[in-house]
């Protein structure tokens, strides 16, 4: 047999050389190893991709759009030098021009704005993951038109975990997938958290642990799933509270939890006609006040050796009483109205599932308890010899943010979560560092337009009440463009991006000078009514300027907006480019390690493109912002590498962690280091510093926790962290809205206030579904996003495109046998809005209200140095042509967001539609816009990728 | 007409776990992009950014909708690859010798210099597991990753195919089903594992693990109470109780 193995040789030589980097071919932000080997002009190519072992996301593995990075770093759609726009706007005609001219041009049109009304620049990114850097140079700038993606991605998650308690799924927190006996997993497809989310689901497989799926749509990790919950869109939080009813009425949640961790016996004040109806009992320092079990009486809530109950009524002065908030509470779920029953129509969920659900959620927490032999002590003093866990673990994503009745969902599920104590306990959800962080440890939202001059702090934060505000001196007028923080959203912690274009164009409540944006395709599959998102950036006024007058864009491909843009500034592609996925920002920790990392530049770029953030930096030294310049005007940073290196934050905080210190020997304090990011690249691209075993869980109350958090610069004294089940502001808006209490709302708003600001998680019906007539628009539509794809800019990958090049429609079989639909015909989908015309596609693993398609596969034509025929414009679509970024009108002549209305989020899965049969005719899916101009070239099209190394 | 080796030493492949694969084509992808700059021609893309674009793969994922007769339908995902049958119609097919079976481990491989591109042998395939090169016209399949599983320069914990390296499922596991003890034998043995179409006969190496039985919504267990109701204490009864527990 000796003549086989001399057929082939099995030891090759693999490559040159290997540098470990991040991953951005999603958000997730895995380690890689790059492998790097020469071709044959002797010039380093990427000859493979792998996940870093050692890394702490990913472990190893990588999914295939990590693996598909060599095809999106030699992408033919890659931008290559700046370029300034000659043709009309979305004709995508353009003339390339230096660096220097272009950053000129920019600055020119950027100083007056600061000089006469900053608020005259919205300056908003998309996927940023540098967001510490951009709303930083905003604040600098001083519009307080700064946000990211947020508001029409996820933000009542994060919103809803963070107002809850102090954390939130993903970025601030994981399942512990080790110690869990049951997982739950709400609205979640590929959305973020994708590597981890899959060893997580195989850990418990191989552990033999159950994992229940809530989705509409059975694909993917519901596939997988023990037990699949087919869901209707947007009904999730009263399946949630119906399962809290079951476990109130039988008496199963985690008392001491409730008492030690939370907000279940604060007193709430009982009279109907006071100002602070509602409110919490509070003592003159300001402390909440609780009924002390031994005494009777009442007593602030952290007094020594109180032991506050959680029930029973106190008798204040004049008719005035108080009760626990957890009597509030008990009442409110334990009515009928979340009996199982009661809630299967609407949630499509048979009551015997739901009940079956409570059960075992109770058996897992309560019967299948984890301890660890952990001493550890509390905030308060007390020691504990063991951790003691209710081994449940939730997830949820996308499918619960995107309604209009998100951001009180998400706070079901927490509620949920921490009734049955599983909040930081083993086998439950577990807080990443540096989170636990709760509102009063976050920033306030700062307003101001105050020419040449930054504003007080950053533009994101977390409302308190409604005297934080942002509103013009007539209490009514939105200061920022997209209404964050005004009536409209008041708690809007990430802005609403996906208004910024519809309000600039609308001039409500102002127009802009220059539109500013990074990475986010906002004609196309980014924005909501994308057909009139490209009016609105093309329309001229009376004297035949654009309405929205300059606007700035940084890219790295030839996307759908490029051809909207007077300027485009060219970004690198990920292996070409410094980053700090820094703990700043959005952070990569997991539960048992607090980690940052970095990018560098793996590859040299070959085009004149830069880094945006250097870019950024540059022009924050152009305009003489104060903390990008020397006294002597020049600029205080060479690039973002030099940034990353030397800003502080605060004295010895900056954006990385890890060998801080003139000698790199310091971690999370000290002074900057000038060979950090040396030291990230030797270390394969990150820095992770263990947790200490006694802080490991209960971060919440853990006086362990505490001290590290501080020493590690991750805060500055301890934080007190009580779990806010019953939430004060909310109330302190509903307040406003009966009338009791200043500033007042506009008549307009005052209803929608008092019914969605319930201080109690609450559920209310999608806001698209309650303003039409429902019997016109029976079905749901909604989009879910591929693993092998990341929004839009999978298209231009040769390899993935292969995977996903066109969408159909999944239709449940039970609609395709009423309207006589069947694979491979076409049809239309309509919604209050508009009408598509798409491909067919029929499937029974799905609600059977709901269809479905494939997020981001339909492009413009001329988009992503694409053939004009391509799949992905013949046949591809985006279901957002069907959605409005407005909700019906009323009459009233306010322009309604079609957005959650506590914190503005995107509700792009409140989407109602109808469904009808439509002629193929040239089987081309509709609408179908003019080409853009490719301003790229036409690439090759035939790969042969890694020829020269072949045999 | 080429023979196969009457046994091989060893029999390595692939057990693929159908419980947790959640069709991500994480392997599908890396196996490209390793083997397309590793063993023989590239793994050829036409029309990479064209109206048609197409290219060899040696794995690819199948998602199937089932609809058991008392249950709400599922999805399957199944990715296939060439599974290294003992029986190989694919190999004794070939009129060159350019197919052919290794003695030593089981691998089933194409010598790319004895192959005219004839494509008998993927007609010979009852799996469909082998792809014609669109541009080198040669013939592809899975190698089982042989120029990375005995590579001296790849560390040790790498020397397993890029397919099972890259799963974040961890639903791809390589081993030797000719060692009873060796992981992917045990692995068979415990879950049930199974041949796919075992009635072509081809023997396939490679194993599947069937999906495990799923939850129906109907299934009945009733909350056991954290404490028994009493007459007369209404819903939240329990309340007092509990709270003297705790003292």
């Amino acid at each position: 047999m000796a003549t086989d193995s001399a057929r082939v040789n099995t030891s090759p030589h693999v490559s040159d050389e290997i540098r470990k980097t991040t991953c951005y071919m999603c958000a997730c932000r895995c380690g890689i190893n790059v492998h790097l080997r020469k071709d044959e002009n002797g010039k380093p190519k990427v000859r493979y991709i792998e996940g870093n072992r050692d890394h702490p996301i990913n472990k190893g593995v990588l999914c295939a759009k990590g693996s598909a990075g060599i095809m999106q770093h030699y992408s033919p759609a890659r931008l290559k030098a700046p370029m300034k726009r000659v043709g009309e706007r979305g004709e995508g005609k353009f003339e390339e021009i230096s660096w220097d001219e272009a950053l000129e041009l920019a600055t020119s049109w950027l100083k007056p704005v600061r000089e006469k009304d900053p608020k005259k620049l919205a300056f908003f990114t998309g996927r940023d993951q540098s967001q510490s850097l951009t709303g930083w140079w905003a604040q600098n700038f001083g519009t307080p038109n700064f946000a990211a993606h947020g508001g029409f991605c996820s933000v009542n998650m994060a919103a809803g975990g963070i107002y809850t308690f102090g954390g939130a799924f993903w970025e601030f927190g994981a399942p512990d997938w080790g110690k869990s006996e049951l997982f739950m997993i709400f609205g979640v497809a590929e959305d973020h958290d994708s590597n981890p989310i899959k060893l997580g689901l195989s850990k418990l497989k191989a552990r033999g642990k159950k994992i229940i799926g809530v989705n509409p749509v059975r694909t993917g990790y519901n596939a997988i799933a023990d037990e699949w919950v087919g869901i209707t869109p947007g009904t999730d939080g009263l399946f949630v509270l119906s399962i809290v009813h079951e476990l109130l009425k039988a008496g199963r949640i985690d008392i001491d939890y409730l008492i030690r961790y939370t907000n279940a016996p604060w007193l709430v004040i009982d009279d109907p006609k006071a100002k602070d109806h509602g409110l919490f009992l509070r003592d003159k320092d300001g402390n909440a006040q609780v009924i002390d079990r031994k005494t009777g009486k009442i007593a602030a809530y952290n007094s020594k050796d109180v032991k506050p109950d959680l029930k029973g009524e106190i008798d204040l002065k004049n008719g005035r009483k108080a009760v626990p908030s957890f009597t509030l509470l008990a009442q409110k779920y334990l009515d009928d109205r979340y009996a199982p029953e009661n809630v299967a129509e609407e949630t499509g969920v048979p009551a015997s599932q739901t009940r079956r659900i409570a059960a075992e959620i109770a058996h897992a927490a309560f019967e299948k308890e984890v301890v660890i032999d952990q001493p550890w002590t509390d905030m308060k003093g007390e020691k504990h010899e063991k951790m003691i866990g209710r081994p449940v673990a939730f997830h949820a994503m996308r499918g619960i943010s995107a309604h209009s009745n998100g951001f009180q969902t998400c706070r079901s599920i927490h509620l949920l979560q921490i009734l049955i104590g599983s909040i930081d306990s083993p086998g439950g959800f577990r807080f990443k560092p540096p989170y636990p962080r709760p509102v009063s440890a976050q920033p306030a939202p700062h307003g101001g337009n105050i020419p040449n001059t930054p504003l007080k702090g950053p533009q994101l934060g977390f409302m308190r009440g409604p005297e934080g505000l942002l509103l013009e001196e007539d209490g009514v007028t939105p200061q920022r463009i997209d209404k964050a923080y005004s009536w409209d959203a008041p708690m809007s912690s990430h802005g609403l991006m996906h208004m910024v274009i519809a309000n600039a164009h609308a001039r409500d409540p102002y127009g802009i000078d220059v539109l500013f944006m990074y990475m986010a395709n906002m004609s196309w599959n980014s924005s909501m009514n994308s057909s009139g998102v490209m009016k609105m950036l093309t329309n001229k006024d009376e004297n035949g300027e654009y309405i929205i007058p300059k606007l700035i864009y940084s890219d790295a491909y030839s996307s759908e907006m490029v051809a909207f843009a007077d300027l485009i500034l060219p970004d690198t592609t990920y292996l070409e480019r410094h980053d700090a996925i820094s703990a700043l920002d959005r952070p990569i920790s997991e539960p048992e390690a607090l980690c940052d990392a970095i990018r560098w530049p793996v590859i040299e770029p070959d085009r004149e493109v830069r880094g945006f953030q250097s870019v950024l930096l540059d022009l924050g030294a152009r305009l003489g912002l104060p903390a990008m310049t020397n006294e002597d005007g020049t600029p205080k940073f060479k690039d973002y590498a030099d940034y990353i290196q030397n800003h502080e934050r605060k004295p010895g905080v900056g954006p990385l962690l890890g060998w801080r210190g003139k000698d790199g020997s310091k971690t999370g304090r000290g002074e900057p280091n000038p060979n950090q990011i040396d030291a990230y690249i030797k270390n394969g691209g990150f820095s992770e510093t263990h947790v200490p075993a006694e802080a490991l869980y209960f971060k919440h109350a853990n006086a362990a926790w505490q001290n590290w958090a501080v020493e590690m610069g991750l805060q500055d004294a301890p934080v007190e962290n009580v779990f806010q089940l019953y939430l004060e502001p909310m109330r302190k808006f509903q307040l406003c809205a009966e009338g009791k209490a200043e500033p007042q709302p506009p008549e307009t708003h005052r209803q929608r206030i008092l019914n969605c600001f319930d201080p109690l998680p609450d559920w209310y019906p999608p806001f698209e579904g309650a303003s039409i007539n429902l019997a016109d628009f029976p079905y749901h539509a909604l989009t879910q996003r591929p693993a092998a794809m990341y929004h839009s800019w999978g298209s231009q990958n040769a390899w993935l495109r292969q995977i996903h090049g066109h969408n159909p429609m999944y239709i449940p079989g039970e609609i395709c046998d009423e309207v006589g639909l069947k694979d491979g015909d076409w049809a239309y989908i309509i919604s209050h809005h508009g009408k598509i015309k798409v491909p067919v596609k029929r499937m029974n693993a799905v609600n059977g209200k709901t269809m479905w398609t494939w997020n981001a596969i339909g492009k413009r034509k001329g988009a992503w140095a694409l053939s004009a025929k391509a799949p992905e414009t013949e046949k591809g679509f985006l279901l957002n042509h069907i959605i409005n970024e407005l909700l019906p009108p009323k009459g009233d002549g306010h322009r309604w967001s079609n957005s959650d209305p506590i914190t503005g989020q995107a509700a792009w899965f409140d989407l109602r539609v109808r469904v009808e049969k439509a002629p193929a005719e040239d089987e081309v899916s509709q609408p179908q816009m003019d080409a853009q101009n490719n301003p790229v070239g036409s690439p090759d099209q035939t790969v042969e990728y890694g020829k020269e190394w072949t045999k | 007409m080429t023979l196969l080796p009457a046994q091989t030493d060893k029999k390595l492949g692939l057990v693929i776990d159908l419980d947790i694969c959640v069709g991500c084509h994480a392997c599908v992808v890396n196996c490209k992009e390793w083997n397309t700059g590793g063993y023989g021609a590239p793994l050829g893309d036409i029309e990479a950014y064209g109206d048609n674009p197409s290219g060899a793969w040696l794995n690819r994922i199948h998602t199937f909708e089932v609809t058991p007769e008392d249950a709400p339908a599922q999805i399957v995902h199944f990715p296939k690859s060439c599974l290294h049958c003992d029986d190989a119609p694919c190999v004794t097919v070939c009129p060159t010798g350019a197919s052919y079976k290794r003695g030593e481990d089981g691998i089933v491989l194409v010598d790319e210099s004895m192959c005219i591109g004839c494509g008998l042998c993927a007609w010979a395939c009852p799996y469909g597991a082998r792809e014609m090169d669109p541009v080198e016209n040669v013939m592809k399949k899975c190698t089982l990753c042989v120029d990375r599983i005995y590579n001296d320069n790849l560390p040790e914990i790498d020397r397993t195919p890029a397919c099972v390296r890259t799963c974040p499922a961890n639903a791809r596991h390589f081993g030797d089903f000719a060692d009873p003890n060796s992981n992917v034998s045990k692995m068979t043995r415990e879950r049930g594992g199974f041949d796919l179409m075992p009635e072509m006969g081809t023997k396939p190496v490679n194993q599947y693990l069937p999906p495990r039985p799923k939850s129906r919504p109907e299934e009945t267990i009733e909350i056991a109470p954290a404490f028994v109701p009493k007459a007369d204490e209404g819903l939240l009864g329990w309340l007092d109780r509990a709270l003297e527990k705790l003292g």
